[in-house]
């Protein structure tokens, strides 16, 4: 008998009933409480995967986060998701797992012969061997290597899976990270003071430390006993601190148990946004590996590993088991399996002395003192070690199982994310973060604390200088269960390396050799940052972490400096792999982006309207299922032959109003607005301080001090933040309010040679006749008996009108004016038609007013003032927005009439066709004429009216002839909209 | 995540905010020509340590603020709005 085994019941477990899993299509059985990683080798399985360069065989290392060799891929209903350490994924019945990296299967894999070949793969291998032919590259080396190498695969979805993830925000005065001796004692004291804490921890079963040791079993449920009967304090468990984002905001990844409903239908993951006032680092510390030849065989395990599988789970890490260590924490695993009555073969210390070797001793283990283990042997797992005793003597001892132990490096991550200063511990040999007492405290083992009780003083005290920091006072400290002393212990002797024939790995995920890291530093790359890049060595879903501190000291040793000073790689967010469903959480398809509906949203869907996204809003771009050219045309020209209605909500609405209102418009606008006499309407520009168009619209004189604007749809907010920006901050004594009234108004516009008569039928109390209410007039008025106001104004080119009403009457107003106006031959259109009317008049909109054309460019610079100042002013004159090759607004067609235009197509000189002249921004088929017309920006183009250019789409295969007019396709002289 | 405190509208989230630049520049008068306007729209300092930059409470109150933020730390010294006096601490960190 041999390898890993469940010798009796353990801590975690919440029931013996059998829990039935597949691992790589074969079926086991483990128990509830069992992880993924536990089930395994609870079966025996030892080897679970292969590693990523040279196809070793690899067994599970470690019981937590930090595994680098165990990762699996789950296959649910959802999809497969890979990458997932077996030692985190809590099993549950029916669960579906795959090993990874492995090719056909995990006991016979092709590319193990790599392993064979590993003397010809150092790092760099890639770097040096595919560099030529450079073609190649993209063709043959990297998919053969992408096959070859990496992790799991990720399944590409087409449609998004079920949403499995929340997210949820929280506010809390302090953020206790980590549920171990230090966290409880800290979240203890500041939630018995009332203070809102939330505890966090990554583990399923809260204590850390105190969950492991049996003379701490008391204390450990007392705490939590107390804590839960403390009503400002949360605790959560399974929830992983991913990242710390400055100013007290955490983001952090709970893992929801899963319940009885069918999987997929309920959320498995939590975000949480947490905003704090401070916060305890409690984070514990990771073991760490020590580099010595076979450290990667299957049967190797960090001694912190087995304590939690025996005491956790019951599980026996092996049958005969040898201990390697540096420290004294490493001997609670030893003692521990004493006490169940299965002791290990063989304790092998660095150390001359410890107190702890004397309490092993003292439960009948063999240690071997100044001792150190040279390799460990074996082909496909752990055979034997190789001890090299105080005396030199060389022992082979027969073994299936090794812990190693060679130190505990506090987990530093997210101290460093917050700006922590890193300091030298001798007595770890660890860096110890310290955070600035602005931004919270560092507590217990993470702190550089030994010992649990020493642990459960540190988070008093950090709970205390919180208190301070936050001005409380000093805090109460309540009373605490009773808690065993810590026993005396030793320093450790830092032990990174043991040197030797055969692979020592630093970094068993991506197969990293301290031979690597040598040969990093030999070819130049001695920077910690550089060697980390170079080798891959503390990358990917571990980070590094059991052998990261191992690496960085094999590279101080080759380099002949002190670790102190070589630094750590920078540890950004996330803390551990998290899944991308986990970060979009409820914002996916439908919902990645808020909706904006028009008041009259329903009405457009049952009559038919096929939408289209405008920023955020859904405007109707034609009323068909067909958006075919020919149902678009047909509701554009009924537009010009009759009549028409359209939604235009969507257009930004600000009132400005004040006494100073008119002089402030006169700053904001290129042109005048001063001058405009009420119940008029102007055409208004502004311009950003570059002298580039901003944006248009129409501003309307309602008052002696009151003016309506109105902007694109798009540029809604960007105009109500550029006007408060500049009252604010240049006009702040001027007496100006700006309102938003944007969603206040519903707008719709009525165009076509029928739309004064169609109009006539619905509005009262105002004369619409050419002689009171000429183009560009606006008055109040009532419109289907409700009060609202006219403008006349045209986008379209034709004799027409906007109406405007409070949004909330929208329905009835419109439903009215279809109702009457149906009769004279009115019918609604879409974004669509609209867009080609406004391009066969030559207005422009968001694709000619494209952040790079000034008012000069688009023809109209005659609108600006040449007096005064305005935004823009002074750079709008500059010599590089004057004329020369710029590309200024034209229109043009094709000279062909069967010939279509297509938006983005270049415009070349037909003779010398070497270079684009512009390009074609907008087009459509002409209402009235044959054929197509379209808007073009043309370098020097005001000039060009009249030539015969060549338009070419190299990706439609097109070339043809087209001429350069005015853009003004239809009625230039507004005969139709004066009519 | 910059958390601002606004003096309208409490402590929020920087995704309330827009930001609007640089808040050490003034717009030069009307008539003091191109180079002066080209300065002020193109000419930035970039830095490393305490700046004054706007940011717009546009999800908010809209009010335009003075945020005085340390560039390495993220640090907020002062939000103010434009007319209150503010000071840059020179604190070379």
């Amino acid at each position: 008998m041999s390898g890993p085994t469940r010798i009796g019941s353990g801590l975690f477990e919440q029931s013996s009933a059998p829990v039935r899993f597949r691992f790589d299509g074969r079926i086991y059985s483990g128990r509830a409480g069992d992880t993924l990683a536990s089930a395994l080798l609870a079966n025996g399985v030892q080897v679970v995967g292969r590693s990523f360069k040279y196809h070793r065989r690899r067994g599970i290392v470690t019981a937590g986060p930090e595994e680098p060799c165990a990762l699996v891929t789950l296959i649910g209903p959802s999809g497969r998701e890979p990458n997932r350490p077996a030692t985190t994924v809590p099993l549950t019945e029916g669960l579906v797992a795959e090993s990874q990296n492995r090719w056909p299967s995990l006991r016979f894999d092709v590319l193990s012969i790599f392993g064979a070949l590993s003397r010809f793969l150092p790092a760099g291998f890639y770097y040096k061997t595919f560099m030529w032919p450079s073609f190649a590259w993209e063709r043959v080396y990297e998919p053969l290597i992408r096959r070859a190498a990496g992790l799991g695969r990720v399944q590409p979805s087409r449609s998004p899976p079920a949403s499995s993830a929340v997210t949820q925000h929280a506010h809390t005065d302090v953020l206790v990270v980590g549920a171990g001796p230090a966290g409880l004692s800290a979240a203890y004291v500041l939630g018995s003071a009332g203070l809102r804490v939330i505890v966090a921890d990554q583990d399923a079963i809260l204590g850390g430390g105190s969950a492991l040791d049996p003379d701490w079993h008391a204390w450990r449920s007392a705490l939590l006993g107390l804590l839960a009967e403390l009503p400002t304090v949360r605790v959560w468990a399974r929830t992983t601190v991913i990242g710390a984002y400055g100013h007290g905001v955490y983001g952090a990844l709970q893992t929801l148990p899963v319940g009885p409903t069918p999987a997929g239908s309920q959320p498995t993951e939590k975000l949480h946004v947490i905003r704090a006032a401070s916060t305890v680092l409690a984070t514990g510390c990771v073991e760490r590996l020590i580099a010595l030849p076979g450290n990667d065989l299957p049967g190797v395990m960090l001694a912190g590993a087995a304590l939690r599988y025996l005491v956790g789970h019951g599980i026996s890490a092996g049958h005969r088991t040898l201990l390697f260590t540096n420290n004294d924490d490493a001997y609670a695993t030893a003692i521990e399996y004493a006490r169940r009555g299965s002791p290990i073969e063989a304790i092998v210390d660095v150390r001359e002395y410890s107190p702890a070797a004397d309490r092993a001793r003292g439960a009948g283990l063999t240690v071997y003192a100044s001792a150190k283990v040279e390799a460990i042997l074996g082909d496909r797992a752990v055979r034997a070690v190789r001890v090299r005793n105080r005396e030199g003597e060389r022992l082979t001892l027969t073994v299936d199982c090794v812990l190693l132990s060679g130190g505990h490096t506090p987990a530093t991550a997210l101290a460093a994310q917050l700006g922590a200063e890193l300091r030298w511990s001798s007595s770890m040999a660890a860096f110890i973060p310290d955070l600035s007492p602005s931004i919270g405290q560092v507590a217990g083992s993470a702190h550089g604390v030994c010992g649990l009780a020493a642990a459960v003083q540190d988070g008093i005290s950090a709970a205390q200088r919180i208190a301070e920091t936050l001005q409380l006072g000093e805090l109460a400290t309540p009373d605490f269960p009773p808690m065993p002393p810590d026993a005396p212990r030793a320093d450790l002797e830092p032990c990174w390396e043991i040197t030797g024939k055969g692979k020592a790995f630093v970094d068993l995920q991506h197969d990293v050799t301290t031979a690597d890291i040598r040969l990093a530093r030999r070819e130049g790359y001695e920077h910690v940052e550089h060697m980390k890049r170079y080798t891959t060595h503390g990358m990917a879903t571990d980070q590094g972490r059991i052998g990261g501190l191992v690496g960085n000291a094999v590279l101080a040793t080759a380099r002949g400096i002190d670790i102190t000073e070589i630094g750590q790689p920078k540890a950004r967010p996330f803390l551990e792999t998290v899944p991308f469903g986990a970060l979009a959480g409820e914002e996916s398809g439908d919902r990645f982006k808020p909706k904006r509906r028009l008041p009259l949203h329903d009405w457009h869907t049952q009559h038919g309207a096929t939408f289209v996204n405008a920023g955020l809003w859904l405007r109707p771009l034609v009323y068909s299922a067909d958006t075919s050219w020919n149902t678009v045309m047909a509701e554009a020209r009924h537009v010009r032959r009759e009549a028409g209605i359209t939604d235009v909500s969507s257009l930004g609405k600000i009132e400005v109003a004040g006494s100073d209102a008119g002089a402030f418009l006169d700053f904001i606008y290129a042109n005048r607005m001063s001058s405009l006499a009420m119940g008029r309407c102007r055409y208004g520009l502004m311009l950003r301080e570059d002298g580039i168009v901003l944006d248009d619209g129409t501003v309307a004189r309602l008052g002696k001090d009151h003016f309506l604007l109105t902007t694109t749809t798009v540029n809604a907010t960007v105009v109500l933040e550029h006007l408060e920006f500049h009252r604010q901050t240049l006009y702040p004594q001027a007496d100006v309010t700006i309102t938003d009234v944007g969603d206040h108004w519903a707008q719709f516009a009525v165009a076509g040679p029928l739309s004064r008569a169609v109009l006539a039928e619905v509005v009262e109390e105002l004369d619409l006749s050419n002689e009171t209410f000429p183009f560009m007039a606006a008055a109040g008025a009532r419109i289907a008996k409700t009060p609202g106001r006219v403008f006349r104004i045209s986008f379209s080119g034709e004799l027409a009108y906007e109406v405007a009403v409070p949004a909330r009457h929208a329905l009835s107003v419109w439903s009215k004016i279809l109702e009457l106006g149906e009769p004279l031959g009115l019918k609604p259109y879409g974004l669509d038609a609209l867009n080609t009317l406004r391009i066969e008049k030559g207005h422009v909109t968001g694709a000619e007013l494209n952040g790079q054309t000034s008012a000069n460019d688009l023809g109209l610079g005659r609108l600006c003032k040449t007096v005064g100042d305005y935004i823009g002013a002074t750079l709008a004159r500059r010599p590089g927005l004057q004329g020369g090759q710029r590309l200024e607004l034209v229109g043009l067609r094709p000279t062909d009439s069967e010939q279509r235009l297509r938006n983005g197509t270049h415009l070349l000189d037909s003779e010398n066709p070497t270079a684009s002249l512009g390009y074609v921004t907008s087009c459509t088929p002409a209402t009235e004429q044959v054929g197509w017309v379209g808007l073009a920006l043309l370098s020097a183009g005001h000039s060009r009216v009249g030539q015969r250019l060549l338009a070419a789409s190299p990706m439609h295969n097109e070339a043809y002839d087209v001429e350069i007019v005015s853009p003004h396709h239809l009625d230039p002289d507004n005969i139709r909209v004066r009519a | 995540m910059l958390r601002i405190l606004c003096p309208h509208c409490g402590v929020r989230d920087e995704t309330e905010f827009r930001y609007r630049g640089d808040a050490t520049t003034a717009r030069p008068a009307a008539d003091s020509g191109e180079t002066a306007f080209a300065r002020y729209v193109y000419d930035r300092a970039n830095p490393k340590g305490w700046h004054a930059e706007w940011w717009i409470h546009v999800a908010g109150c809209r009010a335009v603020l003075r945020v005085v933020r340390h560039t390495v730390t993220h640090e907020i010294h002062s939000v103010t709005l434009p007319q209150a006096p503010f000071d840059i601490p020179v604190d070379a960190r």
